[in-house]
Formats: C-alpha cells, structure tokens, sequence
C-alpha cells in the first residue's frame, strides 16, 4: 500500500516554487521574471550542483540535436544508393582512402557509406522509436492506472492483475513475441513500412504496467484528499475529476518513470533491431548498424560496430543519468 | 505453511493457464494453421482432412481443452519453419540453455554474495568502491555489448575462448553436455560470464545494501557486546540474516536470466532455446513461439514456488503453520 500523506503533515511554506498572491514580501527572484525565477527554484538549483547531471544534460543535448539535424549536418545521405562510391569503402577513421583520398571522421562501410552520417540518421529512428513507445506506454498505462485507482472495485483488481502478472515477465520477451505475432499478421509486401509502428507498438505495450501501478498508487492519495471531495460535491463528472483535478498531481512520479524509460526503450529497440527482430537494413537504428557491424568485428574493422555502440551506450546513460536526477530533485524523500 | 505454499500453488496454475491461452490464440488465429503446413498444390480435400484431423472443425473451448491437453504431455505440433514436432527441437535445444542459465546463475550468485560482502566490510575502501563504479557502469550498458566486447577482447584480439558455439558436446542419452570437454568448456566461458554480469551486479548491490542494514541492528550490537569475533559476526549473524531477500530477488532474476539468454545465445551463435525463440520470431513461426512461451511460464511458476518454499527454510517465524500476507 502507497504510504498515506495528509497535507498538514507538510511544510507550509512553499516559497521556492514563486510566491503567490498575497505574500506580503516579494523575494527578488519575483521581480525579474520567468526566467529567472525558473533559474532560482528548487529543480534548478539541484541541477546546477550536480556536475553529472550538468555532463548529461549537454550530452543528451548535443545527441538529441545531431539526431534531430542529421539531414541538413551530414555529408552524404547514407540510404541513398546514389551518393556512395564503393571505392571508399573500409576506409579506416580519420585516414585518407588508399583510392579516392577521402578522409571519413568516423571511417566507411563496406559499401563506402560514411559511417558519422550512418550514426546520426540510425540515433535519429532510435530517437523516434524511443520516444513514440514511451509516449503510447504513458498513455495505456497512465489511463489504465488512473481508472484503476479513481474507480476501484473489480476494475481495479482486473487492471492490476494483468499489469502484475505482465511486470513479471521480461519486457524484452514481450516485445519480441508482439513482433513475431505482426510477421505473422501483416502480408509480407507491407512488412518493411509498418516496422517502425510495430517496433512502437511492442516497446510501448511491453512498458505500460510500471506507469499504471505508479498512477494508481498516487491516485489512491490524492482520491481521499478534500479537494477531489470538493470537485465531486460541486456535480463534476468522475471523467472531469480525474483528467482536471487528479492527474495534474501525478505527473511528478510518471515524468520521472518516462525519462528513465526512454533509456530502456532506446536500449529495447537497440537489442530487437540486433536480434534481427527490429528495424531492416534498409532503415537502420543504432542496434542494425550494431547487428551488421558485427561481422566485420574479426576481420579487423572495428569502426564499424565500435561508432554505432559509442552512440548508443552515450545516448542510453546520459539519458539515464537524468532520470536519476529528476527523480532524486522531484522526491528528496528518497534519497 | 502448507496452506501459504498451496495458494502460491493455486496461482501459479492461473498463471500458466492464461499464458497457455495466450499461446493457443496465437497458434489458432495468427495466420492459417493448415495455409502454414500444407504446400502451395494441395487440394481442398487435403485442406478439409488436415482441419479434421487438427481438430480445427470443433467448437473453440473444445479445441483448448485439447490444446492443453497435448501442451502437458508435451505436444506442441510441428514447427512451420523446420517442419519436425516442436518437442524435439525443444529438446535438442534444451540441455544448451539449462548449462548455460544454470551456470550463469550459479556464477552471479557465488561472484555476487562474495563482492556484496566484501564491499559491505570493506565499506569505502578503494577497491570496494571500484567495484561498486564498475557495477554501475555495466548495469547500463546492453547485453549484447558486453558480449561484443568481451568477444573482441577474448576471442579476436587474445584468441583464447572461442566466439560462438558450444564446442564439442558429449551425448549422456538425450542430453547433451559441454561440460566434458575442453573446448565445450571453453566455450562455456564467454556466455556464462555475459549472461551472469548483470545478476551479478544486482545481487552484489543488494548484499551490500541489505549487508549494510543488518549490520546496524541491535543483535548485532549485543554479539560485539558478548566478545564474539567479528569474522563470526559477520559471517555467521549478519550475512544469514542477509540471504533472505537475496534468495528472493535472485530466484525471481530467473525470469531476466532467460530473457537475456535470447539475447547472449544469439550473440554467441548459442544452440540453446532462446536462438531457437529468436528465429521463430523472425519467420513467424507460430508453435515454436507458443510452446516457447509455455516454457518460460512453467519456469517462472516453479521458479515462484522454490522461492517460496526456500522461504520457509530459511525464516522460521513462517513455520508455525501461520500465513505471511504479502
């Protein structure tokens, strides 16, 4: 059971978060603006004292942004069978090209695909997946996880019950079995397209339990709290309760899970996509680069594989490093 | 007790049967069972005798009843892919995974325990906080990588283990062993030490934490108090009370260790089960995946029920016949 806080049991004084109306002493932050009362809050505040957090913020950052620009900052379209000269390839990191003299940062493929612009546009699907699966998770499990815990009774029990019995088994083995399903479903001629949806699909529904148990344990705190009474005395629909007045005080908890999510579900795409079971070779994520990169592991041609892995392994920390923090300034109960 | 362990029992069974009606809808309606298993030229006679004899003409309840009737005696049709009776792939394949999870398991929790106590006493002594940075520093990175490493390390640049296969096996009946030859166990070594990384990391955390804990409590004060040496102390006081959870978490890891069995077979080219998974999934290969599905339940549930029983070994306030509310 969650543990019951009752309001008076908190501090009063709230003054971090900006003073309100009727606070006699304006502090100075209130004088200078959003801005800088943003840069004055608690949140803020922990940021700046954690160098780790500051590192993975701008790491985050600079991935996020390469992803997001890739089309317009890398030399070559690396999908586009045109713009590549297989007289480049095996072209080591940062040495010239035995014919052509071309000098890649990140080395080339077998087929002289520049392997810098590979990385950015393979980050930029894992991006997506990444970020669509957490979406569609958020959104099952915050739903189910608010009617679980606003309505009780024996939705509650079915709702949580499924969610127990899913949390027990490994989101990765839940994944692959969604996917294996879809091969089967979907004709063949339209498999390639609808990866990207099916990949979404199965990280998202591999993912929704762990939202709706949170969702459900802070709704039953907030439910039996006098505000939620008062909305319901005033004739409010229990659909307008909830969307309203309850989820805006569970957004805390269910940012925190989102973010250390998106580092698992960047790292669950990255092992479908390099067990064959994820994006094709013809629209690469960080894990097919990883999967046909390995190949070339033995015959000496490491940059291959090694770019793609840096980029993942960097993407799925920073971001996870971030999580933990937003989780220890958002909670300081926990630690 | 008896009554803990019957209910444990009881859902355990629910469990398995949902997933084994899981398992049966996608086997009845994921594709066209007789489409998968009859040529391009058979003919709509054929066709029709097929679906009698699969028993697809009766009503749907009727044919689950049949489903898991066949799935306890271990019949789960034939694979589409490889046309041969799941069962025996299954099998072939089974002996590579059980030494392989079981090593693995046995690894992460000897390595495990030892590191968590030694990081428990030692407590911000140099080498036990450089265990801890690397635990956590290899808790994020992803199976498949350390694997990848680890075979660039080991198998490409020293040449010392092999990179993938189980090496020469030795045929004891059905099962297969590596356990017997030298380059079954070399082999052995690479994946064992993938597979049990990240339990390791787990369980050593959770010794040390939980190590830490007990530590301060009040028994422990009053063994100082009495003179008893602190090897004694710790070892026979704190790390007793410490395994408790321990065997907890680590038994319900099982469920991670075969998850990240798919992941470290196919790195390693492993002929265990979780290949077998992966490319069942790849060429939609339904009866393989049902009947994988299957498997790993069943293990959980026994794995659930072990925990729980190991339980009651080793906590004696849950022996007097009382029940512990979960």
């Amino acid at each position: 059971m969650p543990e019951e806080t009752t309001d008076h049991a908190r501090p009063v004084v709230d003054t971090a978060h900006g003073p309100r109306t009727g606070d006699v002493i304006a502090t100075p932050a209130a004088r200078l603006g959003v801005l800088a009362r943003a840069w004055d809050s608690d949140i803020a505040f922990s940021f700046r004292r954690s160098p780790v957090t500051i590192v993975s913020a701008a790491v985050a950052l600079v991935m996020i942004l390469a992803a997001v620009l890739a089309p317009w900052i890398t030399p070559q379209d690396p999908f586009d069978a045109a713009s590549l000269n297989m007289m480049d390839g095996f072209t080591p990191p940062g040495e010239p090209n035995a014919f052509t003299g071309n000098v890649y940062m990140f080395g080339t493929d077998p087929q002289g695909r520049d392997m810098y612009s590979a990385v950015l546009h393979g980050a930029r699907v894992s991006l997506v997946v990444g970020l669509a699966s957490v979406a569609f998770s958020l959104t099952v499990g915050v739903t189910l996880g608010l009617v679980a815990g606003y309505l009780g009774g024996r939705t509650e029990a079915v709702i949580m019950r499924v969610a127990d019995v899913q949390l027990s088994f490994p989101a990765i083995l839940i994944a692959l079995l969604v996917f294996g399903i879809a091969r089967g479903v979907i004709p063949p001629a339209q498999q390639e397209q609808a990866t990207l949806f099916v990949l979404i699909f199965a990280i998202g529904i591999s993912n929704w339990a762990q939202y709706a148990r949170t969702v459900r344990a802070t709704t039953l705190v907030e439910k039996s709290k006098v505000y939620v009474d008062a909305a319901r005395l005033i004739g409010l629909k229990p659909f307008v309760v909830m969307v309203k007045h309850v989820l805006p005080n569970v957004t805390g908890p269910v940012l925190v899970i989102a973010t250390i999510n998106l580092a698992l579900a960047i790292i669950e795409e990255a092992t479908l996509s390099f067990l064959g079971a994820g994006m094709p070779p013809t629209q690469p994520s960080l894990g097919t680069l990883i999967r046909s990169g390995q190949q070339f592991l033995f015959s000496g041609e490491w940059w291959i594989l090694f770019f793609p892995a840096l980029a993942l392994v960097l993407l799925a920390l920073s971001i996870n490093l971030l999580g933990d923090w937003l989780r220890d300034a958002l909670n300081p109960k926990l630690r | 007790m008896i009554a803990y362990i019957l209910r444990s029992l009881a859902q355990g069974v629910l469990v398995l049967l949902v997933v084994a009606f899981i398992a049966f809808s996608m086997f009845r309606f994921v594709g066209d069972p007789v489409a998968n298993m009859v040529g391009q030229e058979a003919s709509l006679q054929d066709r029709q005798e097929l679906r009698e004899r699969l028993g697809l003409e009766r009503p749907f309840p009727m044919q689950f009843v049949i489903f898991i009737g066949n799935a306890v005696q271990g019949d789960f049709g034939i694979s589409y892919r490889q046309a041969r009776p799941v069962s025996d792939l299954m099998r072939e394949r089974l002996p590579a995974t059980l030494e392989l999870a079981m090593l693995s398991a046995l690894f992460a929790t000897v390595a495990g325990v030892g590191l968590g106590v030694y990081a428990a006493i030692r407590r911000d002594g140099f080498l036990a906080n450089t265990v801890m940075t690397v635990s956590l520093v290899g808790v994020s990175l992803p199976t498949f990588l350390i694997g990848i490493g680890l075979i660039y390390i080991f198998a490409v640049e020293l040449r010392w283990l092999p990179s993938f296969g189980r090496g020469q096996t030795v045929a004891i009946g059905w099962w297969t062993t590596g356990l017997l030859t030298e380059s079954g166990l070399k082999s052995l070594v690479l994946p064992v030490l993938t597979l049990g990384f990240f339990q390791l990391t787990l369980i050593m955390r959770l010794v040390r934490s939980e190590m830490l804990e007990v530590m301060r409590a009040d028994f422990i004060r009053f063994a100082r108090a009495r003179g008893i040496p602190e090897r004694t102390i710790e070892f026979r006081h704190a790390l007793r009370n410490t395994l408790i959870p321990v065997v907890t978490i680590a038994g319900l890891q099982l469920g991670s260790i075969i998850a990240f069995a798919i992941v470290t077979e196919t790195v390693f080219q492993w002929p265990g089960l979780g290949s077998l998974f992966v490319q069942a999934v790849q060429f939609a290969d339904v009866p393989v995946m049902a009947a994988y599905l299957v498997f790993v339940a069943t293990v959980f549930v026994i794995m659930n029920l072990l925990v729980d029983i190991t339980y009651v070994v080793l906590d004696p306030r849950l022996r007097g016949g009382r029940t512990l509310a979960k």
